[in-house]
């Protein structure tokens, strides 16, 4: 019964999503209150159809109903309940819902907050919302539908993948899709705009705050995801260059130039269609990174659904969306005027060559990603890509993005001169300098790459706080109380992302360079050095959980901090028939300790591979803060739309309609 | 000239799409064996079967046989078996290969479900199923009458890919002996 509420659900919002879709834009392009007034109403009965047919599927994982196809295939009586959950959005038909249901909050939050903008224009993005809503739905309902009944019921279900039995799971995948499909907002406004012929700051406004909300999601999901790979892949990497890695990497380096540029589109009325282009990339990038991971062009660790049909559908979904998007660029993006001009050193500039960098960087990644395929369809033998090849060509991209970090929020609009922006990060430069001289110094000539990461963590870190010193010496006066309550929550926001991302190169630096693994047999009472540290194999047990059986290794690690005891189990999922490892993790401030068993010799020793890992939690930590910076600034109450002050109206761009 | 830069975003685009239009077609199963027309690696196996004669690389000879890796664990092999037992019963020749498993509970799986096998080799240890580069189970090598490995089917062979794949080159690689 349950499940065909959710049939009926899922029926009724594909109807709804193409009701609002000729709503939207019949009644903006005939400016007929009622249609347009209807589009809002299709968003809101869209979001009660949708959450309908998710808390249905979920009811039925819940209650472990088998007669469901799905339900039985990843759910048995013995997964506990909050696995039984996660696995309604940890399965492809699952997390098509997940997907549908974030975007029906999109589009009833643009039917609910848009009363501010031009009518037209909020039926315009409402209608484009459902475009893209009705083309999942139909996905859903076509190729992957997540009600399909079982008869006769199996008598015990399947299992989720133990891969995925995991608190991270529970927690990852909505937030990455939260990020995904949040940049379907800033697609539909550039749509709407370039439909409208028309792009001003109330409309940058509009979308930052869309972007920014999608940018945070998706830094928070990656670092989970990677934080996630780190503790259960049981090798202690915290990225493989995966396809599937990639695709949420991409959006996020296009997000972050969409970010940029949609500042200065919003206070200079400049890189007006470029800011449109990277509207309509984003969101492409998104959905092909939901491409990737279902179609089987490329097969990955992750891979859910290996399906040709859904592959062309999906494909079907990206060239309809993005190439419809892309020729209505082509079409009427000319006509729209340029904004302010301005001189090549200057803020503006800067954040031009921010987008150039970041523009690169993503090619570099979707090269690598997708040269197998390519590789494939030229000499027909599959290749795959490793880390050599990221390294050699996306490093040496996001380096310099990495030194222009700094220099950016130094430089004024429209025009400077480079000495004054020299004198500004005096300070920062001059300790960078400091720790580079000190780090070859203490390391010597061999380590010179590691130590120009360090100095570069140095200088992002530094040169963040030297805008608050600015602030507070200039702005401000000199007078802490001016300072606080001047200093808006977006500078702390942006100045809090930029030290992130120096917390994060000191992170990676430091593990690159610095960490030592031991694999060996061992047996109980064995001790050996790792790092400095004694670690000691305590015993080695078996035991059971509620739905594996484990072998379980008991490690002390007498460490700089004293002594603590790890805990790493070797686990067979009898109902799938996997093993998988679950590592043993001492995390510390200036390092982690990482010990992971492999299976049982016949003189009863096991194999340890064991880690020592410094300064790794540094990386993750550099991403939360970013992601936070990004809250601040989205809890500034300038951005909130309503605030619009009338200088930003007055800077206002219009292109010829 | 202005026109045609705007133009170049969707131009690239229908690159990219026309190109994973083309990769959808290839079938992503087919991962590639480093294996494919080089000898099959060098292994003598214990019996999984009680009284038994075991398996060996050196029984790869005269004619074009199958080699397929089962272990009594793995639920994705009892999906592949009725079509096991079918070709036995068409009277293709499959020798099994008992992965990371014990010879009794190999045996005993073989005894409840039925044994497709003429011969069957109990690897313990794992350590052949690394020479033989094996990802997971079920595998299947096609192995012509010189020895050498022609190709592998990597998951269970459902009846399609019998009798679209493996059984016409069996039938070509019986021609070639």
């Amino acid at each position: 019964m349950v499940a065909e509420i959710g049939q009926l659900a899922l029926i009724l919002a594909f109807l709804m999503g193409l009701c609002q879709t000729f709503a939207g834009f019949a009644g903006a392009h005939r400016r007929d209150p009622a249609l347009m007034a209807l589009a809002r109403a299709a968003a809101w009965m869209q979001l009660l159809f949708v959450g309908t047919m998710f808390l249905a599927l979920a009811t039925s994982f819940l209650q472990n109903d088998l007669s469901v196809a799905l339900v039985a295939q990843h759910s048995n009586s013995a997964q506990p309940a909050i696995y039984r959950i996660a696995a309604t959005w940890g399965n492809h038909e699952g997390s098509m819902v997940l997907w549908v249901l974030i975007l029906a909050v999109q589009g009833a939050s643009v039917a609910w907050f848009g009363s501010s903008l031009r009518e037209t224009l909020q039926a315009r993005v409402l209608a484009a919302q459902a475009v893209i809503g009705a083309a999942f739905l139909g996905f859903s309902l076509f190729t992957s539908n997540p009600f399909l009944r079982l008869n006769p019921a199996p008598f015990d279900g399947n299992e989720l993948n133990p891969l995925l039995q995991d608190p991270g799971l529970v927690f990852h995948p909505p937030v990455l899709y939260l990020g995904y499909v949040g940049f379907s907002a800033a697609f539909a406004f550039a749509v709407a705009a370039l439909i409208e012929g028309r792009v001003d700051a109330a409309w940058a406004r509009w979308v930052r705050p869309w972007v920014l909300a999608s940018w945070i999601a998706l830094t928070v999901g990656i670092a989970a995801g990677s934080c996630w790979a780190y503790y259960t892949l049981g090798w202690g990497g915290w990225w493989f260059w995966d396809p599937v890695e990639n695709a949420s990497l991409m959006p996020w380096l296009m997000g972050t130039a969409l970010l940029h540029s949609s500042l200065v589109l919003e206070k200079r009325g400049a890189l007006v269609s470029w800011t449109i282009l990277l509207a309509i990339l984003t969101f492409s990038l998104s959905l092909i990174g939901t491409f990737l991971v279902r179609s089987g062009v490329l097969t990955s660790v992750h891979a859910f659904a290996l399906d040709a049909k859904r592959g062309v559908y999906i494909l079907g979904i990206i060239g309809g969306l993005t190439g419809t998007a892309l020729a209505l660029f082509a079409w009427r993006a000319p006509a729209m005027r340029t904004g302010a001009l301005f001189a090549p050193l200057s803020r503006e500039g800067g954040i031009t060559l921010n987008n150039v960098f970041l523009l690169g960087a993503t090619a570099a990644v979707f090269l690598g990603t997708f040269y197998p395929v390519f590789v494939d369809l030229v000499k027909g033998a599959p290749v795959s890509v490793g880390p050599p090849y990221y390294r050699m060509t996306f490093v040496p991209i996001f380096i310099p993005l990495l030194i222009l970090v700094s220099f950016g929020p130094m430089l004024d609009w429209k025009r400077n001169a480079w000495w004054n922006v020299a004198g500004r990060l005096r300070l920062p430069l001059l300790l960078a300098a400091g720790a580079l001289f000190l780090a070859v110094l203490f390391l010597g000539m061999k380590f010179v790459l590691t130590a120009g990461g360090i100095a570069l963590g140095v200088f992002l870190i530094a040169g963040a706080a030297a805008v608050l010193v600015r602030r507070y010496r200039f702005t401000s006066g000199g007078d802490w109380r001016r300072f606080a309550r001047s200093t808006p929550l977006a500078t702390y926001g942006f100045v809090l992302a930029h030290a992130g991302l120096g917390v994060t190169a000191l992170g990676i630096t430091a593990v690159s360079a610095f960490q030592t693994e031991k694999v060996l047999n061992m047996r109980a009472g064995q001790s050996v050095d790792l790092a400095g540290q004694e670690v000691r194999l305590e015993s080695v047990l078996p035991m059971h959980g509620p739905n594996y059986q484990a072998m379980e290794a008991r490690f002390k690690v007498g460490s700089r901090s004293g002594e603590r005891t790890l805990i790493s189990q070797r686990r067979f999922y009898p109902v799938s028939g996997t093993q998988t490892t679950d590592a043993g993790i001492g995390v510390g401030i200036l390092g982690n300790t990482y010990v992971s068993v492999g299976d049982q010799n016949p003189d009863g020793s096991i194999v340890v591979r064991m880690w020592d890992h410094p300064l790794v939690d540094w990386i993750w930590a550099g991403a939360f803060l970013m992601a936070f910076g990004g809250m601040l600034s989205l809890a500034d109450r300038r951005l909130r739309v309503g605030f619009a002050a009338p200088a930003f109206r007055a800077a206002a761009v219009q292109g010829a309609a | 000239m202005k026109r045609l830069l705007f133009a170049l975003p969707v131009a690239l685009f229908a690159a990219v799409v026309a190109i994973f239009a083309i990769g959808l077609k290839r079938d992503p199963s087919k991962l590639p064996s480093v294996l494919i027309n080089q000898p099959l690696p060098a292994f003598v196996l214990p019996a999984v079967r009680p009284h038994d004669a075991g398996l060996s690389s050196m029984q790869f000879r005269a004619e074009p046989r199958l080699l397929n890796v089962f272990a009594s664990w793995c639920v994705s092999c009892r999906v592949e078996h009725p079509v096991l037992l079918q070709l036995k019963a068409e009277g293709v020749p499959v020798d099994g290969l008992d992965w990371k498993d014990k010879a009794s509970d190999g045996a005993r799986y073989l005894r409840v479900n039925g044994d497709p096998y003429m011969r069957a080799g109990n690897d313990r240890s794992g350590r052949t199923g690394i020479d033989l580069g094996i990802t997971g189970v079920p595998e299947t090598f096609v192995i012509d009458a010189r020895g050498m490995v022609r190709y592998k089917h990597t998951g269970p062979i459902a009846p399609k890919d019998w009798t679209n794949t493996i059984k016409p080159l069996m039938d070509h690689l019986r021609a070639e002996s």
